[in-house]
């Protein structure tokens, strides 16, 4: 039976014949003999209980929000509170099919139509959709809207989209896949766009400026006025990626800095399971004038009746099946219900102190390259350990024996050997305070023992992955691995 | 960090190496070690046009991905294949076995504001 420190073994290798072991209830259901299958389907062959104790033992090496701090820069994995699965697990959820008569499901209509009447008050957007899966689903959509508001303008020449080089990296990869060129601009030495740059690429054939603001390293755009006025000048468009949302819980509506569309992740800002945990759910929103091309259907409410509205006059189309990921809607519907407006304020007020008293205590220890004043999340540098032949990757992996999933590296690409700590409001003090201690003893290890960090982490199945080898000749299923296993002299699992 | 003589420069890091009309295009030793360990490359196709600036292929590491950029405007001529299956040569060889391009330059009075190994030397130590 495998410890938390070592590999289980691969389900297919399971070979335990029924005959020999005592299955405590079978289950079936009686079919036609015609229909029954003559040919086994070469399922594994395993015993109810080494099936258990399989997937209990794997779930015992996940790690996640529920397991420890998880400071992930930029994904928010704030906690997920236990009552939004609660509600989203009753059945008069999980049950409905997207099919059923619009009669039927009134009440869940109701909750669509206001949870969009909550996403429009926060964002002071016009009109939202649902469909979208997740944040980049997102994306792609409203880059989709901007270019369908374009072309219906016959304003066809608009092929350039601008991001900064702090972007994510999803916007320009967005903006590619949508047919765009993408115009990079540098940021200035305060970390934020730099207006000269931005008035340098700014002509006729820009379609859109994408933004996230606060930015990656946290600091928010305080000329984001001036900035929209610059790109609505030449015809250009405003798209705000939402991922750094957190902070501006009514305090900042995304409408009032100027922009025209965009992407909430409400797997990251309103507290649902993600990054592995469950699917997100990436609804965008518009304002007034391009809210003719939003994806079928939309929810209309009439006296007290609910519909399906399929009458957008300029509609893009479907971006997926039916009416996007129902259930996460639903918890994050629940979350805004469970808060109000004081308790999302205060969940802004929070992420925010919690970033900016984590920041003072580190930049003790690391170096600070933007100093002002964070919002959610700060960027360090891991600079300071090249003296001692380590990289941020070491450090990072070190955290891992002290019990953290390990923060964002490499990333923004901007700051040299980037570690990107967003804590959320749901930590802490004293949590924070032991972060930052374990951090201190690390970087002493660094000093004094360099090769703890560097052969890191040492409490895992496997140490050190090789990422190499694994981006240049990867192993991605169950035959290449048993291929791998004749051909080397790998050792199979036990 | 290795910074050759005879080499050109651009501030992003790509190095030209000039011979009559036509040069050979590759990435620094100091971007090689930057971005760490590499696993891809996307090249241009032989006989496309790049202008000064433009993107012209990609390059991912375990870290990042990053473009790569035309120091002048050129033609490819040719490309080194090599490179798709072993992008290590990249980052075991940046000025020899791990060159990316052979060009036409189409103008050779860009290939006089290109960096001298002096001043890249200290475009990257500030």
């Amino acid at each position: 039976m495998p410890g938390n420190k070592q590999m289980n073994k691969f389900i297919f290798d399971f070979n335990e014949k029924s005959e020999d072991y005592v299955t405590p209830v079978k289950t079936g259901i009686i079919r036609p003999n015609h229909m029954v299958r003559q040919q086994p389907l070469g399922l594994p062959q395993v015993s109810e209980v080494s099936l258990v104790r399989h997937f209990t033992n794997l779930s015992r090496k996940n790690f996640g929000v529920d397991n420890g701090f998880y400071p992930l820069g930029s994904c928010t994995m704030k906690y997920n509170p236990k009552i939004n699965e609660k509600i989203a697990s009753l059945k008069d959820f999980t049950e409905p099919h997207p099919l059923m008569d619009e009669d039927l499901i009134q009440g869940h209509l109701e909750m669509l139509y206001e949870m969009e009447q909550f996403l429009k008050e926060i964002s002071g957007m016009a009109g939202i959709t649902f469909q979208p899966s997740a944040g980049a689903h997102g994306e792609i959509t409203g880059i989709i809207l901007i270019k369908a508001f374009h072309n219906h303008h016959k304003d066809i020449d608009r092929k350039k989209i601008i991001v900064p080089d702090s972007s994510h990296g999803t916007n320009p990869a967005t903006a590619s896949i949508a047919g765009f060129e993408v115009v990079e601009i540098k940021s200035n030495p305060e970390g934020l766009v730099d207006l000269t740059e931005l008035e340098k690429v700014l002509d006729d054939q820009v379609a859109a400026l994408m933004l996230t603001n606060p930015n990656t390293l946290g600091l928010f755009e305080k000329h984001i006025l001036k900035i929209s006025k610059m790109v609505h000048d030449v015809g250009g468009l405003l798209y705000y990626d939402g991922a750094n949302l957190n902070p501006l819980f009514g305090r900042v509506k995304i409408a009032d800095m100027g922009f025209d569309v965009v992407h909430f992740n409400l797997h990251k800002s309103f507290s649902t399971p993600h990054g592995g945990g469950g699917p997100g759910a990436g609804p965008v929103g518009v304002n007034k004038k391009i809210m003719s091309f939003l994806p079928v259907p939309l929810i209309k409410k009439k006296d007290d009746r609910y519909t399906f509205d399929y009458n957008v006059r300029h509609s893009i189309g479907k971006m997926r099946s039916f009416y996007g990921n129902f259930n996460v809607i639903l918890k994050s519907y629940f979350y805004i219900l469970s808060l109000g407006l004081e308790g999302l304020r205060s969940v802004s007020e929070k992420a925010i102190l919690n970033a900016n008293y984590l920041k003072n205590q580190l930049s003790r220890l690391l170096e600070l390259p933007y100093k002002n004043h964070c919002m959610h999340e700060f960027v360090l540098s891991g600079k300071t350990l090249n003296q001692w032949g380590l990289h941020t990757i070491d450090l990072a992996k070190r955290l891992i024996d002290y019990g953290y999933h390990p923060p964002t590296v490499y990333f923004p690409l901007i700051v040299d050997e980037a570690i990107m700590i967003e804590p959320t409001e749901t930590e802490s003090k004293e949590t924070l305070d032991t972060f930052a201690r374990d951090l201190e003893r690390i970087l002493k290890e660094a000093k004094s023992d360099p090769d703890k960090l560097k052969k890191a982490p040492h409490s895992t199945p496997v140490g050190r992955l090789d990422e190499v080898t694994a981006a240049r000749q990867p192993i991605v299923t169950y035959d290449e691995y048993k291929d791998q296993l004749r051909t080397s002299n790998l050792e199979p699992r036990t | 960090m290795e910074i050759k003589d005879s080499l050109l420069y651009t501030p992003s890091h790509e190095w030209l190496k000039k011979e009559n009309g036509s040069g050979i295009v590759g990435i620094t030793d100091y971007a090689q070690n930057q971005l760490g360990d590499i696993v891809f490359i996307e090249m241009p196709e032989v006989g496309k046009t790049y202008a000064k600036g433009e993107s012209f292929g990609s390059i991912e590491s375990v870290k990042a991905v990053s473009d790569l950029y035309a120091p002048v405007d050129f033609e490819v001529v040719q490309v080194n294949d090599t490179l798709s299956s072993s992008p290590e040569l990249v980052n075991k060889d940046p000025y020899g076995q791990g060159w990316m391009l052979k060009i036409k330059i189409k103008d050779d009075s860009q290939v006089n504001q290109l960096l001298k190994s002096e001043d890249y030397k200290k475009s990257i130590s500030s």
